[in-house]
């Protein structure tokens, strides 16, 4: 067992140049003729969150302050889920030819995916610093937590697309019935709107079960209500993307070896 | 037949100086009727009863060992697992039953430039390749020189590989798996690409890597470049060794056999 676990370890070592270089492909495909280049991650969000504060402070209104802030943190949370398990879906997948010429670590594919999302969070992470100093938020030494909380979701985020990634390889519909998924989670995740419109029961729900608001919750709490989340939260928080990792690697290692007979 | 027993007998003494070795492998596909890649169809089939298995084995009871520094020519007509030889020894493939015991590094050369990305330029590539093959950066750059020297791409360099004719891009794809002196050098048919004078170029490299104690194994459809680059043969059918032992014997009996079948 640590035989194999130091043979892992050394493999990883071995290849953490190529995580490095497909993370660095990525980013400079994403934006590669953009005349803005990485502005759009920038822009992008606070386009998009510019239309959602309108929508939602004139058609629905609902009683939130700073709402703006509140929306932004909520909407780079998901769309970093979103993004980041969508891509794995097809990691495995798109890089069938690669894997089946020549020898490299599967996982590789998976976790630069799920890396360059990140990357491209910390990127909107300017919008929202726009958002935060147009509404007036204070910075604290509060906000020191916020890598801790990113860590949390990058962790989830890469458990879930591990496990997504070794799903997709043998049954391609996976993606269509993630699809379907991520909307209901987007709808089952206060983001725009405040959780004390939901129902008691779905409210427990969601405040026990839901990783994505647990996450997003620390966040709010950081940046809008000047206070440190409870211990209780950060320990499901915690739990939630250890069990994610642990879950994902685990199903992940054991189908790896028949990749090479579906792709 | 004889050679093969004897590949058994040195399994026992665990020789350092041989470079691999290849133990009873067996390796299995699951040759569905049709393959069922989604749940949908998956859960109709197991509904209806009709999941059916079919075996196929690509490759038998193999045995085999090389010693370091020596040149084995793998024969075979299409079909014959001649791939799928090079593929366990490469450890994209796992085998089914039996083991595969290789030592020292290995440079693929299965499809010549598998890891490009096509909308990247020839410079951006020769990393990324490099980090796919386990090399880091700083490596890459030591030699990027050497690379575009012998692949004779000096005035493409920034342009994106899809431009590139499949000519041009074997051709950097086998500088850069060439670029370093591995231990094992596995070359499948990629030399049919590019013009007759590279042809003689990359026999000119393989020939100085042996010289500087290459092992190499190299599957090829021309007989003759096998009797004049290797030592040895393997000659594979449907799977199982049909011979093994010096290139000019089991070629020649090869050639014999083919002409048999015609007539």
């Amino acid at each position: 067992m640590m035989q194999l676990l130091k043979a892992r370890a050394e493999t990883f070592l071995q290849y953490r140049h190529l995580i490095r270089e497909l993370v660095i492909k990525d980013i400079k495909l994403k934006y590669r003729r953009s005349f803005l280049g990485y502005f759009w991650s920038i822009l992008n969000p606070l386009m998009i969150m510019a239309i959602m504060v309108i929508v939602f402070s004139n058609m629905f209104r609902f009683d939130i302050e700073n709402f703006p802030v509140y929306l932004i943190i909520g909407q780079t949370l998901f769309n970093f889920l979103t993004e980041s398990t969508t891509q794995s879906i097809f990691s495995i997948t798109g890089n069938a030819a690669l894997l089946k010429k020549t020898y490299v670590p599967k996982y590789a594919f998976t976790l630069s995916k799920v890396t360059s999302s990140l990357i491209n969070l910390l990127f909107s992470l300017g919008a929202m610093v726009i958002v935060f100093l147009f509404c007036r938020v204070r910075f604290t030494f509060l906000f020191l937590w916020i890598p801790f909380i990113l860590l949390q979701v990058y962790l989830f985020c890469l458990g879930l697309g591990l496990f997504l990634a070794q799903a997709a390889v043998f049954f391609r519909d996976v993606q269509y019935i993630y699809n379907a998924v991520t909307t209901a989670w987007m709808y089952l995740t206060p983001l725009f709107y405040p959780i004390e419109t939901l129902p008691e029961y779905l409210r427990q729900m969601i405040m026990v079960y839901n990783p994505l608001y647990n996450y997003i919750f620390q966040f709010r709490m950081v940046v809008m209500y000047g206070s440190f989340p409870d211990a209780a939260t950060i320990l499901s928080g915690v739990m939630f993307a250890v069990f994610s990792v642990l879950i994902g690697s685990w199903c992940f290692l054991n189908t790896q070896d028949q990749f090479i007979l579906y792709i | 037949m004889q050679q093969t027993q004897k590949g058994q007998i040195q399994k026992g003494k665990r020789n350092i100086r041989l470079a691999l070795e290849v133990i009873d492998a067996t390796v299995r596909f699951n040759m569905a009727s049709e393959r069922i890649d989604n749940l949908k169809e998956y859960f109709v089939k197991l509904v209806k009863r009709q999941l059916m298995f079919q075996e196929f084995l690509a490759l038998q009871h193999i045995n085999f060992s090389v010693k370091k520094g020596e040149s084995w020519g793998i024969i075979g007509t299409n079909g014959s697992g001649k791939s799928t030889l090079l593929k366990l020894i490469c450890g994209i493939m796992k085998p089914y039953e039996g083991s595969v015991i290789t030592n020292g590094s290995i440079a693929p050369l299965i499809e010549l430039g598998a890891g490009f990305d096509g909308d990247l330029t020839a410079r951006e590539n020769i990393f990324l390749n490099g980090a796919v093959l386990g090399y880091s950066r700083h490596y890459m750059q030591e030699n990027f020189n050497r690379i575009v020297d012998f692949a004779e791409l000096h005035d493409f360099l920034d342009m994106p590989i899809k431009n590139y004719s499949s000519g041009m891009a074997a051709r950097l794809g086998f500088s850069i798996a060439t670029v370093v002196q591995p231990d094992i050098l596995i070359v499948d048919e990629v030399l049919s690409v590019g013009d007759f004078a590279f042809q003689q170029k990359c026999e000119r490299r393989m020939r100085e890597m042996l010289d500087g104690g290459v092992t190499l194994l190299f599957v090829s459809h021309s007989i003759d470049t096998v009797k004049s680059l290797c030592k040895y043969a393997l000659w594979l059918e449907r799977g199982q060794v049909k011979g093994c032992g010096r290139a000019q014997e089991i070629c020649d009996a090869y050639m014999q056999s083919l002409m048999e079948n015609h007539s």
